[in-house]
């Protein structure tokens, strides 16, 4: 058997009430590892000849939820998420820490995969080789803290009074969606903990459209075993040695101090749905949020030897009692600047607000704002929004984002996520707003821009096969298969330390994988199929790479402010690298992978399922 | 040895991060491999953000001694750890009743009562913990303020649950009322 693996995976069709476990062959783990890869796998082999046919929102998507070798044994432990995307129609791998993972290994899986859709709303509960599914109607419509708490208590109870002798019972490892996730929001994430958000891909509302509340993990066993533990003991202190240093700006800031940083320096962060990248606001600045409102500031999951995370507690004031993270970055630009605000106390309120929703900061944040901008230009009006839209109105963001969820008006519309709202209020305004929406692909893009030339590379999104998640931008052919393999192998890239990790990933698994053999073959299997699934699209909405492989309109405005006023992102040398880029991953100038390419790597099926976009 | 002479492991819930490898590092030592749930020293996460290190405070009078029915349990005259006998052990959880804060638990393995046995007066997870920076777990080392140390002990067995309320009051506010 594989180490570093459990050994078997779930499999759950909350259809027909069927559990059973399923194993892989050790070639298909030694060649998807798991997580992003494996997901990319089954979801090809599974659902690959009908893809453009299936709704993600359907009952034959599948959701999926899979650990890699390295989770829980290598420092920072992660699950990932996927399965047909309702943002993109293709494959996103999209990670969240937390415990969960852990749980589910020490109960003996590596994975769940989940079809069909419930009746009524249940939960999954996963415990020693077992489980079960549960009813969810005392959770449905709840929010974070709330679903938190109850299953905490529901589970720890139901297995103290099966071991009545055995002592305490610890907390189980929780996935769970959001109000946003049960209405089918698109831009609602999968959460564990709080403010813990697998975001990208808006596999809330797959989770949703399954009835699925939760899944819960609780496991007792060890960790499975590893190839080589004394090589594996050394590396890890290793690597505590290398990221447990408390004078590391991640460790003590996390990310939280570049909501000022990124937008004064770089001229990157998203201002007022993007129409500005420059800001100088020094009162939304990290000390404002540390020395206010960081109540811990150092809070980790499983294993983490960095600890960016951080407690944010407001205390006193109208949003007393608020919490959540920093927030990190990406919501401190999300739901800050690019929204008008730039008071932290306000930020963290909303942050809060969206994570207790159960949207994706990232993704439900570009669409408040993309309706903030059609507001200021007076294509949505007082009379569609049922209030005004100001920027930086705080309340009224609020009572958006509670539209939203509950679908109600044009909230029913921007529920569809940027780019499908875009879509529609077109179609009813009767005026183009699709330059408005932020998006690569149908993915709302990361807090990241292009323009000032200072942080993302012009392609990086555009040819992402996770379309505008920042986690996985484009470089070059090899650039991202580091991604690749954080998301497969599944870890914190933020402790993934690029030369150790491959020692590492051998002494645990005993394969003889170098990182040369990861970048030229694996990694790109991996590329090419989520490449395949998100050309392939459907059955809503298709992409053309001549188009689509671009980035949103607004990254080829000049930047109106700040030291790099006047800069955009050059056309001309985003044409020659996508160019080059094709050429090196091995797609044809039309963007599809090559026949000859995918032959080499074994991956006719997937060949042959492009035929048709071939011939277009 | 005067037990107040000896090694004590001052625990810090404030400045617990959650990272949790304060278990990896008692397991790996006591079982050669992670077992988060067979590690000595267990993280109670009750409410999200509160991270509560629970392990064995060693009180003065060792109730958890005293409740064994089949004498498995004793006190290391060294360390002042309390040792179980494993071969002795029953397994009936009278250690754990007995304890001020439920911290004994029967190994998810063997079914035996596990306890932390300071790992012979050189505690892995203390050293783990330094290392990070974080001094949520710190080693109190024989000859200091030797008058408070039996006291002081004392206070330390809660149960997680009572430790959760505390911390989460200190973090929270007012709003930790709704959340435990």
């Amino acid at each position: 058997m594989s180490r570093g693996y459990a050994g078997k995976f779930l499999e759950v069709d909350l259809s027909s009430g069927n559990i059973k476990e399923t194993t892989f062959s050790d070639e298909i783990l030694k060649n998807y590892v798991g997580g992003r890869g494996l997901a990319a796998k089954i979801l090809w082999d599974r659902l690959g000849d009908r893809w453009e046919h299936v709704d993600p929102l359907g009952p034959e998507n599948l959701f999926l939820a899979l650990t890699g070798p390295l989770t829980g044994i290598y420092p920072g432990s992660r699950i990932c998420i996927s399965g047909k995307s309702p943002q993109c129609n293709g494959i996103i791998g999209s990670t969240v820490s937390g415990e969960f993972p852990v749980e589910l290994k020490c109960a003996g899986y590596d994975g769940i995969i989940v079809s069909g859709r419930a009746e009524k709303p249940a939960y999954i509960l996963v415990t020693d080789d077992h489980a079960e599914i549960r009813n969810a109607t005392h959770i449905w419509g709840k929010e974070a803290m709330e679903t938190i708490r109850i299953l905490t208590r529901e589970v720890r109870g139901l297995l103290e009074s099966k071991k009545v002798n055995a002592g305490l019972v610890r907390q189980p490892g929780i996935i769970y969606c959001g109000p946003a996730g049960e209405k089918k929001v698109r831009t609602a994430a999968v959460l564990q903990k709080i403010a813990h958000a697998a975001g990208y891909g808006g596999y809330g509302a797959v989770m949703g459209s399954k009835n699925l509340k939760a899944i819960v993990a609780k496991g007792s066993k060890p960790l499975p075993e590893v190839a080589n533990p004394e090589t594996v003991k050394i590396l890890w202190r290793e690597i505590d040695k290398k990221y447990c240093d408390k004078e590391r700006l991640q460790s003590l800031c996390g990310t939280g101090y570049a909501g000022y940083t990124v937008g004064a320096e770089l001229s990157s962060e998203p201002v007022r749905n993007w129409q500005e990248e420059w800001h100088d606001e020094k009162g939304f600045g990290g000390p404002k949020f540390d020395y206010r409102y960081w109540v811990k500031r150092f809070w980790s999951d499983f294993n983490c030897a960095n600890s960016c995370m951080k407690l944010a507690v407001i205390k006193a004031g109208p949003y007393k009692g608020t919490f959540t993270d920093d927030p990190d970055y990406e919501m401190q630009a999300y739901l800050g600047p690019n929204l008008g605000i730039f008071d932290p106390e306000k930020c963290i309120y909303l942050s809060a607000l969206m994570d207790s929703l159960g949207f994706s900061g990232i993704n439900g944040g570009n669409t408040l704002a993309f309706a903030a901008e059609l507001y200021q230009r007076g294509v949505l009006t007082k009379e569609d929004l049922g209030f005004e839209l100001k920027w930086g109105d705080v309340e009224a963001f609020e009572k958006l984002a509670r539209k939203i969820v509950r679908r109600e008006g044009v909230g029913d519309i921007l529920a569809e996520g940027t780019y499908r709202a875009a879509l529609k209020i077109s179609e009813i305004k009767g005026i183009d707003v699709t330059k408005y929406a932020v998006h690569v692909k149908g993915v709302e893009v990361g807090a990241h821009g292009t323009r000032s030339g200072l942080d993302f590379r012009p392609i990086a999104y555009a040819c992402s096969p996770q379309a505008g998640d920042h986690t996985s931008g484009v470089y070059d052919a090899y650039s991202d298969m580091w991604m690749v393999f954080a998301d497969s192998a599944v870890f914190c890239s933020f402790v993934g330390d690029r030369k150790l990790v491959w020692e590492y990933y051998r002494a645990v698994t005993g394969w003889d994988v170098s990182e040369d053999e990861w970048n030229r073959i694996l990694g790109h299997r991996i590329i090419h199929i989520q490449r395949a699934a998100l050309l392939l699209g459907g059955p809503d909405i298709f992409w053309d790479p001549m188009f689509d492989d671009d980035n949103p309109p607004r990254f080829y405005e000049p930047l109106p402010t700040g030291p790099y006023k006047g800069k955009t992102t050059d056309r001309k040398a985003f044409e020659e690298m996508k160019k080059q880029y094709y050429e090196a991953i091995g797609w044809d100038e039309n963007g599809i992978p090559k026949s000859e390419v995918l032959k080499k790597l074994g991956l006719q099926d997937v060949g042959k399922a492009l035929e048709k976009l071939r011939k277009k | 040895m005067d037990k107040d002479e000896l090694v004590f492991i001052f625990r810090d819930p404030l400045r617990c991060s959650g990272c949790r490898r304060c278990e990896i590092a008692c397991s790996i030592h006591h079982e050669g491999r992670i077992w988060p749930e067979a590690s000595r020293i267990r993280v109670f996460m009750l409410v999200p953000g509160v991270d509560i290190p629970h392990l064995c405070a060693q009180c003065g009078d060792y109730p958890c001694v005293s409740a064994c029915p089949v004498k498995a349990l004793s006190v290391n005259e060294d360390t002042g750890a309390v040792v179980v006998d494993r071969e002795k052990c029953i397994g009936c959880g009278q250690c754990i009743k007995a304890c001020p804060g439920n911290i004994p638990f029967l190994h998810p393995g063997d079914g035996k009562a596990t306890i932390c046995d300071l790992c012979g007066g050189s505690p892995e997870c203390v050293k783990v913990c330094q290392e990070a920076g974080f001094d949520a777990l710190m080693l109190i080392r024989p000859g200091r303020e030797p008058f408070f140390r039996k006291a002081f002990k004392r206070v330390f067995a809660q149960t997680p649950e009572e430790l959760t309320r505390d911390v989460a009051l200190n973090l929270f506010g007012e709003k930790a009322e709704e959340l435990i």
